[in-house]
């Protein structure tokens, strides 16, 4: 339910704390209602300090207000795991976890995914070791070209932490918002169902 | 998408005060899988965005004097999980688990879905909602095999994307929406108008108003949503209905059917005369579908959604009162 995952101003503050807003945001954010009409909690047009928690480090980067979490991951920290197809929430590879949920990189904003543990592909094999998950989708040859392949491992591990022996049904729903152009369905089905929970 | 400057309100006051200074550049951002979409087209290209994300009323779903209350930013997720939405509203449950994928519930908000703009092709290639070009219908020059078959005598052409509004309408769910000064409530269906010129919305919010929460007064179990779709994720239903009963004894005391994506707004049809004093079966449900959509006036391109949508309303009816359509 939402209180459990949902937002409390102490992250919410500790997540623009440090320092998304202009200096005079912090006393207006944590005063509210009382707050002068004319605080300067506005960031942007231009570059603001972001500061992102990727697969366990935080980065602090200088970018604009309307810079997409994907382009910020791929363009400014490097990593370019989750991959840019349609750009509007409607194919899935640019998927990545935030606090452990699956969410389109492209439809949100970077300075909007401060506070969270936001998690990419690169981090299920820290060592160059595949995890499970991903090792099903070799075994089952759920890939041709790859392209889209880290949004549905993705998808996949995100399901699997949750629920080690999903059904045929629940794994498709959990695929359900990934697209694979190569039409590599069989296995990546076989794959997702296949791999033992969560790697 | 063009640079704007970003806050994040702490409190609904601050919001509308933000909004306020400058009412014409600014535009209220939840999930963003809607807005972001049209800021990146350049169909809106607002100087300020407000996010929502920050203010404790807008979170949430809680029990209030006998009402349900769900907090507009609750994201569609969430509104599936929760056991107390699952008891009082079937029909809302389906219609959000209809929305694919997993990746879009978690980040679209119960909110945000209602105010979801319309899929008209031209509106989205910066046409207006309308859809016009010099002064004529692009859409009835053009392809309108996604467009409304009811309604639709006017200029406005569009269909009402939102999955989750014809659930509410069927409940009787009421909105509380944040003025500035106050909050004020209305009937969900009162969120919604056809406009008649390019300047007018397809909502009946005032600029800076705020969607604070959705609330169901009443417990609705025989309510259902059935929706007929061309792909089953990552696209919107061809048609949709949610069908709301009043049982007594088994005996249809009331029936509420909103047909979804068929007109600008949500179609409200009371069909309660056709089933009242009956238990509902299959006949009646057809004849109530069929009443339903008597009045269809399709385009050229689009009179396969009659009964299409006609599908759809039989079997939420049916769906409704238990039975399998
Ligand atoms: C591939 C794909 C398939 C989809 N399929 C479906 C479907 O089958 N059915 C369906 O219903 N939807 C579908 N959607 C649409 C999706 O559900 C909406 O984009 C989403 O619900 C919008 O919510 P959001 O929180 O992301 O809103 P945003 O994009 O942040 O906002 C949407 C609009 O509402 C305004 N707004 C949001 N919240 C408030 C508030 N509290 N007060 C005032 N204004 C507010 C914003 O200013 C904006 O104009 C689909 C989307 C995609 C990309
Ligand atoms: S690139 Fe994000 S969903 Fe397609
Ligand atoms: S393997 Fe090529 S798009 Fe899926």
């Amino acid at each position: 339910m939402s209180e459990e995952r949902g937002f409390s101003r102490r992250k919410f503050l500790q997540g623009v704390g440090a320092g998304a807003l202009a200096a005079g945001a912090m006393p207006d954010l944590a005063r509210g209602a009382e707050a002068p009409e004319d605080a300067p909690d506005l960031a942007g047009p231009g570059p603001v300090p972001v500061t992102l928690d990727v697969n366990g480090v935080r980065t602090t980067i200088e970018v604009e207000p309307r810079v997409t979490l994907l382009d910020a991951l791929r363009s400014r920290l490097d990593i370019t795991g989750a991959k840019k197809v349609c750009d509007h929430g409607a194919c899935g590879a640019c998927t990545v976890l935030l606090d452990g949920r699956p969410v389109y990189a492209c439809s949100m904003l970077a300075i909007a995914a401060q506070g969270k543990k936001i998690e990419t592909v690169e981090s299920l094999a820290p060592g160059g070791e595949l995890n499970a998950v991903q090792q099903a989708f070799v075994a089952h040859d759920g890939l041709q070209c790859g392209f889209c392949t880290s949004g549905f491992v993705l998808a996949s591990e995100a399901l699997l932490r949750q629920n080690p022996r999903p059904s045929h049904e629940e794994v498709l729903e959990a695929l359900s918002g990934n697209l694979c152009r190569c039409g590599s369905y069989q296995g990546i089905k076989k794959a997702s169902g296949a791999a033992p929970g969560g790697g | 998408m063009k640079d704007f400057a970003y806050a994040v309100p702490a409190t609904l006051a601050r919001a509308a005060a933000l909004w306020r200074e400058a009412p014409d550049a600014s535009r209220f951002l939840a999930g963003g899988t809607d807005l972001l979409g049209m800021m990146k087209d350049f169909v809106i290209q607002p100087a300020r965005v407000i996010s929502l994300a920050a203010i404790p009323e807008l979170r949430g779903i809680r029990e209030e004097d006998g009402a349900l209350v769900i907090g507009a930013m609750t994201p569609l997720g969430d509104v599936i999980a929760s056991p107390l939405v699952r008891a009082r509203c079937p029909a809302l449950v389906q219609a959000a688990a209809g929305i694919k994928s997993p990746q879009l519930r978690n980040m679209a908000t119960l909110g945000g879905d209602l105010l979801q703009r319309p899929r008209c092709w031209y509106f989205r290639r910066g046409f207006g909602l309308l859809g016009m070009k010099d002064g004529k219908s692009l859409v009835l020059d053009g392809e309108d095999r996604f467009h409304a078959i009811l309604g639709n005598a006017g200029p406005a052409k569009f269909a009402s994307p939102s999955s989750i509004a014809p659930a509410l309408v069927a409940a009787g769910a009421e909105l509380l929406v944040w003025n500035g000064e106050g909050t004020r409530r209305m009937a969900a269906l009162d969120l919604y108008r056809t406009p008649e010129r390019e300047e007018e919305s397809e909502f009946s919010l005032a600029g800076g108003e705020i969607l604070v929460a959705v609330r169901l007064p009443a417990a609705r179990p025989a309510s259902a949503t059935c929706e007929v779709r061309q792909r089953k994720s990552l696209d919107w239903p061809v048609a949709a209905a949610s069908a709301c009963l009043d049982l007594e004894n088994g005996r249809v005391a009331g029936a509420r059917l909103v047909l979804g994506q068929v007109a600008p707004v949500p179609w409200l049809v009371d069909v309660t005369s056709l089933l009242a004093g009956k238990p509902l079966d299959e006949e009646g449900a057809k004849a109530a579908a069929e009443a339903a959509l008597k009045d269809a006036t399709p385009l050229a391109g689009n009179g396969y959604k009659v009964q299409v949508a006609e599908v759809a309303a039989r079997r939420a009816l049916l769906a409704a009162a238990g039975k399998a359509g």
